[in-house]
């Protein structure tokens, strides 16, 4: 139970990159992702910018081999996913026990969308083919087959905190000794219905976001998906280059405040974070770097940002919101950010915070903004915390 | 380590919730499709809340309530659930708006309670919990997921006692849906008939099973859960209910019992015939469909059944079909094998305390 779970591949997709190395491209350049809607058939164009894949799904199914028809939701997965397995390059994969664990919060609602005008106007009418998978299991189920994965799959939703949730379960499977490798994240498309339900909340910010900043308006939301390769120390000593890091630290714990909302101490995300560490058996002292949850909301940041003064007061580390680049891809963003968390280790780099001007005024600290790099990054915190008062925060530890 | 089941609380269409009696009072349905009862929820929520709340929210917190009260719980290690569809009412609710009304000047509540996790969620507002909170969405294997979790946070020593339930909800959407995929019978049928006549389709159903889970020892568990397996696509069902068996130092000569998900659909029940004529053949066996439907996370009534079966020591009439065995009565080791639509299988095995 208590050997190690190692990072060694991963895998990404967002507006800022279609693989990995686009991705770091981007973060250098401070390229952010955020754009007019082109995509969706929304009366939001030109009023809301959100972060899209830039990417059609005809061209997502050419990257994927998988038919252009289906949820943008797999298509963006599939990507993402076998990115990450080609990365890690495990030997005799297939003999191995594998399981996919992978997150989303809207399934196939993109194609559903399309069902349900037909169906609406007429019970009897529209594609079944679009609403077969709805579900969000569905999603999970089409990947796992294509990457040849059947021992273990499974899905997790727990809004923006979902795969987040699925990286910690998928380290618990190996330390249990349920299997050998898993790929875990997430993965979310941007759909209507997630558009308009954040709109309906009013925490959308017509600019481009300004997580952390006291002028900050809301999110952007944005879309896209992330992986990591977990492996057993067994399966870490078979492999032909080094493995990326350690998964240290894991929790995950409830805020138990409101449905949507944060509350005001931050409670679900100063014990994520606390659980975290202690899991991990380190201090606040030795984190070099948190990758925040950093939505750009009045709320989360304020909560997030309170929960890290309790916690680390004095000593603050660097940290940013890569949302500032990528938008908030709900369901994706714990394993988007995941693996940025895994490459800032890798090649000793702090991302910037974009966008930042002042300092919010209850808090003593501020994100970086500026692109670091020769950093000497041997912990990161990852924090994801969602509706349902859902917060997990993960350590990844250098080796 | 030994788990136990502490408690167990079930909504179902029949009469399992706070109910005198155990499967006593069978509820008859003409048609395809099984409502659930619901049960009195002004003394689990707040009468304000009731009205906000859609259909699974209600049932999945009144049962998560009264799973703690039977156990005597107030504060759970870790809060775990399992649904396919979610919370499929606000969802269509708030699709259908955004269609009729283009967009504009739409209400929040439908989108902010069509979270995947807001069952969960609600169960840890209302206890003010702020440990472990988990929501696994898998198709037919959302409550084994969830059960799968549970099992594991037990054996890591990080919770002494885990929450852990299965909710579904059918709405006229989800079932019209269905019903055009094929899922249903064409033709009215009573559920009480459900296995006597064959056809191609099953009936639909809902409800919310939670239970209780701990690695304490005591007099009043309900019953032991000594294995789950969950499998995917499986080569040979009856190997792997063998190796599964064998990993738990069993034969199937050891099991009192065996409760499949029979669903009534010629092709379902395939796998069920063939496992009655070899592997099962010397063994009772008995089925739950009849009751609450066939709905993704179903094998949540079944190990609620399973659980009450060995704490009573009574398997009913009304769900036993072959128990010529003489085993049935008083059974101490139950096997429970469903699958859902043939690619998702699994297997839980529990035992008398």
């Amino acid at each position: 139970m208590s050997s190690s779970v190692y990072i060694a591949g991963v895998g990404a997709i967002s507006a800022i990159g279609n693989n990995v190395a686009e991705h770091l491209v981007s973060f250098k350049n401070e390229e952010a992702g955020m754009g007019d809607i082109t995509l969706l058939d929304t009366i939001h164009r030109k009023k809301l910018p959100v972060a899209e894949v830039k990417l059609g799904n005809d061209e997502l199914a050419a990257m994927t081999s998988l038919p252009a028809n289906i949820s943008r939701t797999t298509l963006l997965s599939m990507v993402a996913a076998s990115e990450s397995l080609t990365d890690a390059a495990i030997p005799d994969f297939g003999l191995l026990r594998t399981g996919f664990v992978s997150a989303n919060s809207v399934g196939g609602m993109d194609k559903s969308e399309d069902f349900f005008i037909d169906f609406l106007a007429d019970n009897n009418k529209g594609k079944l083919k679009n609403v077969f998978d709805h579900e969000c299991g569905s999603m999970t189920e089409l990947v796992a087959d294509k990457l040849g994965i059947s021992d273990f799959m499974t899905t997790i939703s727990t809004a923006c905190s979902s795969s987040a949730n699925a990286i910690f379960y998928a380290a618990r499977l190996i330390k249990n000794d349920v299997l050998d490798v898993v790929i875990a994240g997430g993965t979310d498309a941007l759909t209507k219905f997630t558009l308009n339900g954040f709109n309906t909340l009013m925490i959308l910010d017509k600019e481009f976001c300004k997580p952390f900043d006291e002028h900050r308006e809301g999110l952007n939301l944005g879309e896209g998906a992330g992986y990591v390769v977990l492996v057993s120390e067994k399966v870490m000593q078979t492999l032909a280059k080094d493995p990326y890091c350690k998964l240290s630290g894991y929790n995950n714990s409830n805020d138990a405040y409101h449905q949507t909302a944060s509350s005001p101490e931050g409670t679900g995300s100063y014990l994520a974070m606390q659980g975290a560490l202690k899991k991990s058996e380190l201090t606040p002292a030795d984190i070099d770097y948190i990758n925040l949850h950093g939505t750009g909301t009045p709320n989360n940041d304020s909560a997030e940002g309170t929960a890290i003064k309790r916690l680390f007061d004095p000593h603050y580390p660097p940290m940013s919101s890569t949302k500032s680049y990528t938008g908030h891809t709900l369901g994706a963003s714990g394993g988007i950010e995941a693996v940025f968390s895994v490459l800032a280790i890798k090649y000793s780099i702090i991302y910037p915070n974009l966008r930042f001007e002042t300092r919010m005024e209850e808090l003593p600290f501020e994100p970086e903004t500026k692109y670091l790099s020769g950093q000497d990054i041997k912990h990161v915190m990852s924090n994801s915390f969602g509706f349902g008062g859902n917060c997990t925060s993960l350590i990844f530890s250098r080796i | 380590m030994k788990l136990y089941i502490r408690s167990s609380a079930c909504v179902s269409p029949q009469n399992t919730f706070n109910h005198e009696g155990f499967l006593n009072d069978i509820v008859e349905y003409t048609g395809t499709r099984l409502k659930a009862i619901e049960p009195d929820y002004k003394q689990f929520i707040d009468p304000k809340q009731i009205r906000r709340m859609s259909h699974v929210i209600k049932m999945g917190v009144a049962a998560a309530k009264q799973c703690l009260i039977d156990a005597d719980v107030a504060m759970p290690g870790a809060i775990i659930t399992g649904t396919a569809l979610g919370c499929i009412e606000d969802t269509v609710t708030f699709l259908t708006r955004i269609i009729e009304q283009q967009e504009e000047l739409l209400p929040p509540t439908a989108f902010i309670q069509s979270t995947h996790n807001t069952v969960a969620a609600q169960i840890a507002l209302m206890l003010k919990c702020h440990n472990y909170n988990s929501t696994f969405v898998h198709k037919g294997i959302s409550f084994e997921s969830a059960l799968f979790d549970a099992i594991m946070m037990l054996k890591e020593l990080d919770a002494d006692n885990v929450l852990v339930g299965g909710t579904e909800e059918m709405v006229d959407t989800s079932f019209k849906v269905l019903t055009r995929l094929g899922l249903y019978k064409r033709q009215p049928i009573s559920n009480l008939l459900l296995f006597a006549t064959p056809s191609k389709g099953t009936i639909g159903g809902e409800g919310a099973a939670f239970f209780l889970l701990t690695g304490k020892d005591s007099a009043d568990n309900l019953a032991e859960l000594t294995g789950l397996k969950i499998l995917y696509k499986p080569k040979s069902i009856e190997e792997s209910i063998t190796t599964f068996l064998k990993s738990h130092l069993l034969t199937i000569d050891d099991i009192d019992l065996v409760i499949t998900g029979r669903n009534g659909d010629i092709k379902n029940d395939e796998v069920y015939e063939l496992l009655n004529n070899s592997i099962f053949k010397n063994t009772s066996t008995a089925n739950y469909k009849h009751l609450c439907g066939e709905y993704p996370v179903s094998s949540s009534f079944a190990l609620w059944m399973a659980a009450n079966i060995l704490k009573g020591g009574v398997v009913p009439e009304i769900v036993g079909e072959d128990t010529n065995n003489g085993e049935a009565d008083s059974p101490k080791t139950i096997l429970i094998y469903n699958h859902y639509q043939n690619k998702y299988h699994s297997l839980m095995l529990v035992s008398a305390i």
